[in-house]
């Protein structure tokens, strides 16, 4: 569904991504993990073309999408990304947060997306918050939906760029809670974080990316119970 | 004191009763008014024009809305009244008061596209990175969700610039328009009197800009009301 073929990022002098390769199938959750700085979240935004590619090439669905020929608004509408700082709409209530953009691309009629929104809202447990503003919530709740508008496009994959770590310790369990029910339900998932218990649980891959390349991958019984790279070794020793 | 108020009063109906001179003052604050309106409504259009060139990605853009902030800086109002007035504008024929609206507008824009910059900015640029990420394009993320939020930054600025620019038009005299500036000028000049036409002129300016002040206010308050949820 996703593959990366030699990809590269470069920020002004600094060589963020140096060279990767990854092939994603359809409905697998992959965890990305590493220590900070190493470029993970880069990797993701590279998916989602929030970045500009420095060179390599991303494929999604066999079509390369870094390609300025591409309609880069297209292919976003395939993948919804959930941000570590929520982003939600401060002007808009829930419900319209959610709506906006089906309605705008013309997915969905007003109505129809009202009562997808409304299913959605319930699939977060936050049925009674669509009249609320951004504002009103807490964060996990923010976060809640945040994926839940995600979702509103019907996306195909999922991609969540730190989804806990801004959130008080005490609400990262009920966005956790969400993100295993959507990997239940087969959505195909990349996520950096640094939840290794959820990693563990729920991913079916999970690459270590360290200095900018993949430095480590294997199911989570591989790359926890039997690391095979010292820096992996040392990175898990600190979090674990 | 009888004496200085009956000399106040032969000044006062002097000045702006004899040969129906308020009415002067009338015609000129209607042209002040029409002048100041018309302008801020080019200057907020010439103003977003700008800005967007400001904020583009591409380099050409940026170059343009640069060359063009830079120079209605870094020249008098008044040379460029008298340049659109007199040079651009020589042979168009449309009324002197819409030139002269057309050049303060062209002025009023470059200070408007700076306001606007800067509460474009001062958005957090996640708000950019949600809407694109949900497939909004950059003119619906800028339409729906940055530019709605920024307004609540803007319009106090934008107010001060609307009543900068009212100010500034007491140059229209230059190109030959009657406003309230010059027909207190050319009361003082008939009467050879200087202080009542001008405390005059000056009453009448303060007043305009005392109730657009609590218009604007208002507007405010409504705005920040709506906010606060």
């Amino acid at each position: 569904m996703i593959k990366v073929k030699n990809l590269h990022k470069t920020f002004e002098n600094l060589e963020v991504l140096r060279g990767i390769d990854e092939h994603i199938e359809k409905g697998e959750v992959v965890v990305v993990i590493g220590p900070s700085g190493s470029g993970k979240s880069t990797f993701l935004r590279c998916l989602n073309l929030l970045e500009d590619v420095t060179e390599g090439e991303i494929y999604v669905d066999d079509e390369m999408i870094n390609s300025p020929k591409v309609n880069v608004n297209r292919i976003r509408q395939k993948m919804g990304m959930v941000f570590q700082q929520f982003n939600l709409f401060p002007h808009l209530t829930i419900m319209e947060n959610i709506t906006l953009a089906p309605v705008l691309l013309k997915k969905m009629t007003k109505e129809d997306a009202i009562k997808r929104g409304r299913e959605l809202l319930a699939r977060v447990n936050l049925a009674e918050k669509e009249d609320a503003y951004p504002a009103q919530l807490s964060g996990g709740q923010k976060q809640r939906v945040a994926i839940a508008r995600a979702l509103a496009m019907d996306p195909e994959i999922m991609l969540f760029d730190e989804p806990t770590s801004a959130l008080d310790p005490e609400m990262v369990g009920e966005v956790l809670d969400v993100m295993k029910d959507l990997a239940k339900s087969g959505m195909t998932m990349v996520i950096v974080t640094h939840e290794m218990g959820f990693a563990r649980e729920v991913a079916t891959r999970v690459l270590f990316i360290d200095q900018g390349i993949v430095m480590e991958k294997g199911t989570p019984a591989e790359v926890f119970g039997n690391p095979q790279n010292e820096r992996t070794k040392n990175f898990l020793s600190k979090v674990l | 004191m009888a004496q200085w108020a009956a000399g106040f009063s032969d000044t006062f109906y002097k000045c702006f009763i004899k040969e129906d001179r308020y009415k002067l003052l009338l015609s000129g604050i209607s042209v002040t008014i029409k002048v100041s309106l018309l302008a801020v409504v080019i200057g907020i259009l010439i103003g977003m024009v700008i800005a967007m060139c400001n904020l583009s990605r591409h380099k050409l853009l940026r170059i343009v809305g640069g060359i063009y902030t830079d120079v209605i800086r870094g020249t008098p109002s008044v040379t460029q009244l008298m340049i659109i007035y007199f040079v651009i504008f020589a042979s168009v024929h449309l009324d002197k008061w819409i030139i002269a609206a057309i050049a303060f507008g062209v002025n009023s824009g470059a200070y408007v596209s700076e306001i606007i910059r800067a509460g474009i900015m001062s958005i957090d640029k996640g708000q950019m990175e949600a809407g694109r990420s949900l497939g909004l394009n950059a003119f619906q993320t800028m339409s729906h969700i940055v530019i709605p939020q920024a307004i609540k930054n803007i319009f106090p600025a934008l107010c001060n610039e609307f009543i900068v620019l009212i100010k500034e038009t007491a140059i229209v005299g230059y190109v030959g328009l009657m406003d309230i500036q010059k027909a207190g000028d050319f009361i003082k000049s008939a009467t050879f009197i200087a202080f009542m036409p001008l405390v005059g002129t000056a009453v009448i300016y303060y007043v305009l800009i005392k109730i657009l002040t609590l218009i604007l206010k208002r507007i405010e308050a409504a705005l920040r009301k709506a906010d606060a949820r």
